[in-house]
Order: structure tokens, then C-alpha cells, then sequence
């Protein structure tokens, strides 16, 4: 049935388009699961774009998590049939540049109007928006770490509550006043909690790093740089966080660490802005926003999704989904994706807008994920993501948990990365 | 016996065995093939490499360690699961108070999908929060960092698997017990047998066929289900608890590389058929025995 | 000294049931209390049935159970036809090879498609049939279990009873329907039970195949709910676990004595 109506679709669109040259069927891809809350405002903005240009129309496909979505536009790209636009990972740029799936933006959006909507994005944000010169991404939906922190228990430890650490030397010395023993001598509240497994460990690695002078993988996706002093300062740090008694010791969880924050059982974590709402809804205490604590000064890494304009559609599409794009992040409506979901808006004059201003007003800790933009980089990202990732994922979990150390975990990380970069250098 | 003519062995035949060999024979065979093909994206594409794969799994260390894994991980679970669950029938059988509660609460596990279970663990084991650091807390031992820790985390997914499987292999072991004649049993007693010895001389092999038949199901679950490694530590840290299965889907529609992921599974094919062939000597062995 | 035993048991069952039944328990606390109780413990922690009704508000559940519903029945359904139609020409008829073709039937019990998800995926992706619940279904219509079961049950009935039906100039298909279907019902109900609680439960090949609501099983569709990314609330995840396990877990505790008992008939032992 559903396949009928794509087939019927398609013929409709093969005979239709010579006829009405400036319509265009976009579908659209969107990675949420159906239902949250993000869903709401998405779909509302798209009926929106739809309801202003009466003679295009879009569907938005929810297509779960970033994983699931890439994967059905892949499959659907290689199957002829795929989608016009999609919100994607940033990261997944070298995917889907080596698919060859996507175009860059400028092939579309060629005029000085366009450039000059191109210039008014976050610098932070546009560099893993570009590959080889070319703009592939328009960033949406981005987001960065930050430390959240417990004020009651800064109070508590004689800390003011209004200066959390910007250092490593700070948190591991308010580490200390922070972590609080039981009379057995188990810890019940640990100064801080970096996660340190998976995926979400080496987000926060990379930020790590970035704070420390270094920059683990080049903008190119074939060069990385793991076996670096810089990279080696920042799993030092990781490693001397546990060994001071500051940070449980062993690998840490991403799940867990929000909960264990509004449990007390953890006075200060890191962790992404995505998780503002969450500790904003379950904590029962005081609590504040700050920039990650840095090695040689302020550092962190972005994350989150893009917009991409994919191949294979016919320009009258291009030319819609572009102005769809330039729509959804047009100022009020990326204010009111941000305020939804707080993912950090990714050009200055959203910000200015009256209904960011208010909402920065009533939730002040939003601020800092945008001014800690300035001094944010990539995230760890190559050709062949997934793989060289996981080299990275297996040196920071064996040093961490204690069976490799440090230098030998990111030479031999360094190593794999290179060998399976070759081909592509 | 009548001889099968054309036009009804398509019908009988045919269709369902084409049906059964498009998803079983031919993924297998098309797996040998594309193992000697190399990754393809659009803008490089596959190229034929012989037996490059083969070289690359000969010196792929995580295999390595999840070889390990794997073996270790069905040669625990198993027998673990068929001791408890032999123990649960006998408590089960033996009509004690409180019967019908523990039947449910060892069959429960068991009628829940796995990636329920899963669920159900990932908080319970939470370090520092979960309940089970609760619990050493309170007796004032120190919290086990089960899922996040490479010497624990694999033995958590056995806890884990075998909380879910054991309760349905007592229902298999309850049957058979309730088929033991009880007058053997009572010849037993009156000969003076106390009832170990009648647990193991008489009970436990009549119970053998149901031991087979658990022993080869828990053997194939071993290898197959991996929701709760996807769920719980996506093979971590440090692959610590991956599995075979895991790793074929980690590199397959996580590297996107379904090349090596076809040269894993035809390792795993050989692997399962190897098994096959040992498990089908030993019971030829005792078919020729009895 | 058998009094002592005895005493022993008595106390050591209710130990083993409670001690198994502690996450389970644990589950239902975290789902039936608000979630800052979720890892406090205090006996008088209000009690709430919120979480369910909020999860079932915040993801589509009844349409993935309608979608596990579907996937369930068209792959028994199945099963139950073709499956009884091979059995019927191993047990009925003579054919060259027959030995051959069984065996190599009879592979899939071990290289289950389970384990063939390469290139299983990839077929269905030629088919274009990624993301439908057909495609779901596919690697599963024909089971080597329930040939094998039903070939096992056919053998034993008599010869003389489908001679007889003959004599009287029943078809091929008569005879089937009306000597060896009712004989082999146990097995055909054993069968079911495990083909439903297998295919209700099944958890990655759906994974692969889906990436919409509309064909999502239940499984899969918690698993993206309980995604941890942006922190989740375990009240939610536990509320919306027992929430989709409970009605196998009901139906099965309702039919248990069948489920042993048609097992035995069917002659697993």
C-alpha cells in the first residue's frame, strides 16, 4: 500500500514537473523518535514553511535515533528514492560525502544573499560543516557540553556557589572539599563525574583535549592526532582525577550521569546541554552552569545535527529544500526549536530575538553553552567514522580502567587510525 | 509411501523450502562470496581482494578477545543455567509452601523480552545509585563498578542471561520430573537409598534427554542473543563484553563495512557447523551406547 | 535428619524465589513511584501510576504493539501452513534426495537467520522491502523447528488410517486436513507458544529492518524509548518495560500447564 502510493507519487512527479517547474514534494528527515516533545515543534514549523509556500509541500519523516535516520537515508539514497533534506549528525559529513549522497550547500545557495546567510552561523559550528572547502551542512541542531554543578554542596564545602572550577587544578582541589565519605569509607558524593565510556566518553575527551592546546582529528577527516602530548595531558587528567579520590575510579557510564547529578551522589558532572531539562525537572537543590574546566584554558567540543541537501533530487527540489533549510533556521523559528529542546541556536541574531532574550532571562544557564562556543572545536570525527572512532572509544576505556596506560592505550589508537586512513590519503 | 509428482512437490516442497533457503543457504553462501570483496562506498567502490578479509580476521585482535569472550561467556552460562534450573524444578517439584510463588518468580524472567531484562538490569547494577550498590553499602562494602569495570563487565551480562533463561529451562526439566514413575523411586527407598543417591543414580539420568535437548537451545542462545550486550555496555569497556554476533552487527551497520561483517559470519557459520558436527558424534555415540 | 532437610528447604525456596525476583521487584518499585524515588528507598514513598500513563503518552505503544500483533500472527500463520506441508511430503511421499533435503532443512536449526543479518538485510534492501513488517517476517516464514516437530508428530500416525481415508477416495489434501491435521493439534499448540513468544520478543533483526512507527515491534520501539542521550527517567523506562512485557508475561502465566504439558506431548523431552 505505502509502496503503491511512492510508486504513484514518483509517476506523479515524472509526468507533473515539466508543468509546474517551481513545485516541489519534499520529504524530509528528521531524527526523533514519534512523540517527544521536539516532535511537536518540528512538525509545527513545518506546516508552517508548507502553509507559506502553498505550492511545495514537505513531509517529515521521524526517523529515531541519529544512527537509525542516516541509515534509512543511505538505504533510501541507494535505492534511487532519497530524501530531498535531512538533519543528520555533523560528524557524519565523511559518510556522506564518500556515499556521495549529498551536494555542497553552494551549489544551491549561490547568490551573495546566500553567502551572507552562510557568514551569520557560529564559526564554531561551520567548521564540521565543511569538507574540502566545500559547505555541506547547515547546523540546527547543535549542542556542547557543560559542567553542571551543585551549589548547595559548594556552599556546604565552604565553596562560593557562584565560581565553579575553570581549571583542572581547580576541580581536583574542589574536587577534594567536595567528596564526602560514609563511615565505612565509601563514597557518597563524589567531587565530579566525567563520563568516560563509549561514544559520549570521547565526546567529552575530545573537549578535554581541545582545552589542553590539542585537536584530536583534522578538518580534512584523514589526519588524526591521538598520540599527542596535548591528548596525552588530557587522559592524564581523566586517570589523576581517580587517583586523587576526586572521580570514582574505573570506566563511567553517559546514562547514568544525570541521575547520579540529581541523586547527590556526584556534586559536579559533565555533560550536554540536552540535559538541561532533565536536571532542571529532578534536582532537588541549587544548582549552576559553567564552562568545562580547561587544561591550558577554556575548551569543548560540538555535537549534534546538521541539515543536508541530498543528490539525486531534481533542482526545482534543491531550490525548496534550500529555502525550507533558510526557513527553519530563520531567527524566531530556531528560537523556538531552541527553547523546546535546548539545543544551543546556532546564529547570533537568534539570540536577539525578544523570545531568546526572555527565555536566556529565565534560564540564564542556556547562556553559557552559547558563549562557550567561542572556544569550542570539532568533535573527533574521519572517513569510516564508526571504526576510528571505536580505536579512540578502546584507548580512553583500557587507560581509565587501569589496563593499559595512557601513552601506549593512544600510540596503539593512533596507530590502528592510521592504517585504515591510508586509503584514503 | 506414494512417489511425489511434479505439480504437488512444487506446492509441498518447492515454494516453502525456497522460502527457508533464500533467508538460511543462500545469506551463507552470498556471505562467502562478498567475504572475498572489499568495503564499497559509492565514490570507492568494492573490489574483488581475495582473501584480504581472511588475513584481516587472522590478525583482528578485538576477534580475538571476543572469541574469548564468546567461548567463555556459553561455556559459564550453560552449565549455569542448567544446574539452577534443574535445582529450581526439584524445589518446585517438591510441593513445599510457597510453591506457586516461586514458579512464578523463576518463569517470570523468562517470558520477558530480553531487551526488557536488559532494561531491568542497566539501573540495577548502576554503580553508586543502583540498587545493588545500595544493598553492598548498606553492609559496608565497597560499590562494584559491574557494567563500567573490563573484569566485570561480561560476567554482569552472564548474571543476566542466565536470570532470564534459566526459569524456562525448569519448565522443561518440571516436565520430565513429573514423568519419572514413582514406584522407581520408591524401589530406590526401600533398598535403602538415601536421596542424593536417588537424585543421581536414578533421577538425573532419566533427566538426561531434557539435559540434551536445554544444553543445545542455551548453546544456540548463546551465540544469538546479544540484545542484552546492546542495551547494557554496547561491548565494553574496552570490549570486555562483546560477542561474535555483536561484533558482526557492530561492523556491519556500525562501520558500515558489510564486507568483513559476510567474513565474520562465514566464521561463525564454520564455528556453528563445527559444533554441529561434535554435538552430532557424541549423541551418535550414544545412540549406539544405549 | 530428613526433618532437618526438609526445614532447610522450607526456608531456602521462599529465599530463592525472593532473591530471583529482586529485579523484578526492584522494576516495579521504580515504576509505580515518582522519580526522585527511583533509588530511594523509604517505605512510605507515595505511590503512582503517572509513569504508565505518561509513557504510553510519550511513544506510539499501540501501534507498535499492533505492529509486534501483526508480525506475530503472519509468521505463525505461516509457519503453521508451510511447515505442515513439508512435513506431510517427508512422512507421505517418496522423493529422490529426500534424505539430503532434510538435512539441509534441517541447517537452519543451528545458522538460524538470526545470524545472517549481513546479508538477510541486504536482500531485503534489494527487495526495497527494508522497513515494512513483510520484510520483518521473510527470514521467518519457513522454521526448520516446526517441520521437524510436525514431521516427528505425522510419523506416528498410523498408516492404516490414512490407507483407510484413500479406500474411500479422499484427496491428498483430505487426508491431510481430515486424518493428520487433528491428530498433531498438541504439537501445533506447543509450536505456537514458542513461535509467539520467540517472535514477540525478537529484538535485533527487527531492529535492522525498521526505522519508522508504522513497522516498529514493541521491542524495538522500547529500546528507543529508553535510549539513554538526554537523560532519561527511570521511572519512565521501568513504567514502560512492564508496560509492554505484561501481556505475554499474563498470557503465559494464564496458559503455563499447557505450555508443559503439550511440550510433552509433542514429544520434547
Amino acid at each position: 500500500m505505502k509502496y503503491t502510493k511512492t510508486i504513484l507519487a514518483s509517476a506523479a512527479t515524472l509526468f507533473l514537473t515539466p508543468g509546474l517547474a517551481l513545485s516541489a514534494e519534499l520529504e524530509f528527515f528528521f531524527p526523533v523518535g514519534v512523540n517527544a516533545p521536539a516532535v511537536e515543534t518540528i512538525q509545527e514549523l513545518t506546516d508552517a514553511w508548507a502553509a507559506n509556500n502553498p505550492q511545495h509541500n514537505v513531509k517529515a519523516v521521524y526517523a529515531g535515533n541519529y544512527v537509525e535516520t542516516t541509515t534509512k537515508a543511505l538505504t533510501a539514497a541507494n535505492a534511487g528514492k532519497p530524501p530531498h533534506v535531512a538533519v543528520l549528525l555533523a560528524i557524519d559529513i565523511f559518510t556522506l560525502v564518500d556515499e556521495d549522497v549529498v551536494i555542497p550547500i553552494t551549489d544551491v545557495a549561490n547568490t551573495a544573499e546566500d553567502q551572507a546567510w552562510l557568514d551569520g552561523f557560529m564559526p564554531g559550528f561551520m567548521r564540521d560543516a565543511t569538507l574540502d572547502g566545500e559547505i555541506y551542512g547547515v547546523p540546527f541542531q547543535r549542542s556542547t557540553p557543560v559542567l553542571y554543578y551543585n551549589k548547595d554542596a559548594f556552599r556546604e564545602a565552604g565553596l562560593d556557589p557562584d565560581t565553579p572550577p575553570a581549571t583542572w587544578d581547580e576541580m581536583i582541589e574542589m574536587g577534594k572539599k567536595l567528596t564526602k565519605k560514609d563511615a565505612n569509607g565509601n563514597v557518597t558524593q563524589w567531587g565530579t563525574r566525567i563520563p568516560t565510556l563509549g561514544l559520549g566518553g570521547a565526546w567529552l575527551y575530545g573537549g578535554l583535549v581541545i582545552s589542553n592546546g590539542g585537536q584530536l582529528s583534522a578538518d580534512n577527516g584523514i589526519d588524526v592526532a591521538i598520540d599527542t602530548p596535548e591528548a596525552l595531558g588530557a587522559l592524564e587528567f581523566l586517570q589523576k582525577l581517580s587517583a586523587e579520590g576526586v572521580m570514582a575510579p574505573g570506566g563511567i557510564s553517559w546514562g547514568d550521569t544525570p541521575k547520579a547529578f540529581v541523586e547527590g551522589n556526584a556534586a559536579s558532572i559533565w555533560t550536554s546541554t540536552g540535559n538541561l531539562a532533565f536536571v532542571n525537572d529532578n534536582a532537588e537543590f541549587d544548582w549552576g552552569v559553567g564552562f568545562l574546566p580547561g587544561g591550558k584554558g577554556p575548551g569543548a567540543p560540538v555535537g549534534g545535527g546538521n541539515f543536508y541537501i541530498f543528490k539525486g533530487t531534481s533542482p526545482e527540489e534543491q531550490a525548496a529544500a534550500l529555502d525550507f533549510i533558510k526557513f527553519m533556521t530563520a531567527p524566531e523559528n530556531a528560537a523556538k526549536w531552541s527553547i523546546a529542546t535546548g539545543y544551543v541556536a546556532p546564529r547570533a541574531d537568534t539570540w536577539e530575538t525578544p523570545v531568546m532574550q526572555e527565555y536566556a532571562a529565565r534560564l540564564p544557564q542556556a547562556l553559557v553553552a552559547r558563549d562557550q562556543i567561542e572556544f569550542a572545536n570539532r568533535e573527533f570525527a574521519t572517513y569510516q567514522r564508526g571504526r576510528v572512532t571505536q580505536f579512540l572509544v578502546e584507548a580512553l576505556e583500557a587507560a581509565v580502567g587501569g589496563e593499559a596506560d595512557a601513552a601506549t592505550a593512544l600510540a596503539e589508537a593512533q596507530k590502528s587510525a592510521d592504517r585504515v586512513l591510508k586509503a584514503y590519503k | 509411501m506414494k512417489r511425489l509428482n511434479f505439480p504437488l512437490s512444487v506446492i509441498l516442497l518447492v515454494v516453502p523450502c525456497a522460502v527457508l533457503a533464500a533467508f538460511t543457504h543462500y545469506p551463507a553462501v552470498k556471505s562467502l562470496i562478498n567475504s572475498f570483496w572489499s568495503m564499497g562506498t559509492r565514490r570507492r567502490p568494492s573490489q574483488f581482494i581475495g582473501l584480504e578479509n581472511y588475513q584481516t580476521l587472522l590478525a583482528d585482535g578485538t576477534l580475538h578477545q571476543i572469541i574469548w569472550n564468546s567461548t567463555l561467556y556459553a561455556i559459564v552460562t550453560i552449565p549455569a543455567a542448567i544446574a539452577l534450573s534443574i535445582g529450581m524444578a526439584l524445589l518446585v517439584n517438591a510441593k513445599l509452601p510457597g510453591t506457586a510463588l516461586m514458579r512464578l518468580s523463576f518463569f517470570l524472567p523468562t517470558m520477558m523480552p530480553m531487551i526488557a531484562v536488559a532494561n531491568i538490569w542497566l539501573f540495577f547494577y548502576a554503580p553508586g545509585i543502583g540498587l545493588i550498590s545500595q544493598i553492598f553499602v548498606l553492609f559496608g562494602l565497597q560499590p562494584i563498578n559491574f557494567l563500567g569495570s573490563a573484569s566485570t563487565s561480561l560476567w554482569s551480562m552472564m548474571a543476566v542471561a542466565v536470570w532470564k533463561e534459566a526459569g524456562l529451562f525448569m519448565i522443561f526439566y518440571l516436565a520430565a520430573l513429573q514423568a519419572v514413575p514413582p514406584n522407581l523411586k520408591e524401589a530406590a527407598r526401600i533398598e535403602g537409598a538415601g536421596p542424593i543417591r536417588i537424585f543421581f543414580d536414578i533421577v538425573l539420568p532419566l533427566l538426561k534427554p531434557t539435559t540434551v535437548f536445554v544444553a543445545v537451545n542455551a548453546l544456540i542462545n548463546s551465540f544469538r542473543l546479544i540484545d542484552h550486550v546492546i542495551v547494557m555496555t554496547k561491548g565494553g569497556p574496552n570490549n570486555s563484553s562483546a560477542l561474535l554476533l555483536y561484533y558482526i552487527f557492530e561492523v556491519t551497520f556500525g562501520y558500515r563495512d558489510s564486507a568483513y561483517g559476510s567474513t565474520l559470519t562465514v566464521f561463525m557459520v564454520l564455528l556453528l557447523g563445527l559444533m554441529a558436527l561434535i554435538q552430532f558424534k557424541i549423541l551418535d555415540r550414544k545412540t549406539h551406547y544405549q | 535428619m530428613k526433618g532437618v532437610n526438609r526445614i532447610l528447604l522450607v526456608a531456602l525456596a521462599p529465599t530463592l524465589a525472593v532473591a530471583w525476583g529482586v529485579p523484578f521487584i526492584y522494576s516495579v518499585w521504580t515504576a509505580i513511584h515518582p522519580e526522585k524515588y527511583s533509588a530511594r528507598f523509604t517505605w512510605n514513598a507515595p505511590i503512582t501510576f503517572a509513569n504508565f500513563l505518561e509513557a504510553w503518552q510519550a511513544a506510539p505503544f499501540a501501534l507498535y504493539f499492533v505492529n509486534t500483533v501483526i508480525l506475530t500472527l503472519l509468521i505463525l500463520v505461516a509457519n503453521l501452513i508451510l511447515c505442515t506441508l513439508v512435513a506431510y511430503a517427508f512422512v507421505r511421499y517418496r522423493f529422490q534426495a529426500s534424505g539430503l533435503l532434510f538435512a539441509l532443512i534441517m541447517i537452519q536449526l543451528l545458522i538460524t537467520p538470526d545470524i545472517l543479518i549481513v546479508e538477510n538485510f541486504n536482500t531485503l534492501a534489494k527487495l526495497g522491502l527494508t522497513d515494512t513488517i513483510i520484510g520483518i517476517t521473510l527470514p521467518y516464514l519457513t522454521s526448520a523447528f516446526g517441520i521437524f516437530l510436525l514431521r516427528q508428530t505425522f510419523k506416528t500416525v498410523p498408516i492404516s488410517l490414512d490407507e483407510a481415508a484413500q479406500v474411500e477416495g479422499a484427496s491428498t489434501w483430505r487426508v491431510l486436513w481430515d486424518v493428520y491435521v487433528p491428530l498433531a493439534k498438541p504439537t501445533y499448540l506447543a509450536y505456537a507458544l514458542v513461535s509467539i513468544s520467540f517472535h514477540w520478543n525478537n529484538f535485533l533483526w527487527p531492529l535492522i529492518v525498521t526505522n519508522s512507527p508504522e513497522t516498529r515491534p514493541v521491542t524495538v520501539g522500547l529500546s528507543i524509548f529508553a535510549t539513554v542521550e538526554s537523560g532519561v527517567e527511570w521511572a519512565l523506562v521501568n513504567a514502560a518495560t512492564l508496560m509492554t512485557t505484561a501481556p505475554l508475561v499474563v498470557a503465559f502465566l494464564i496458559f503455563q500447564r499447557q505450555f508443559v504439558t503439550n511440550f510433552m506431548r509433542a514429544g520434547i523431552k
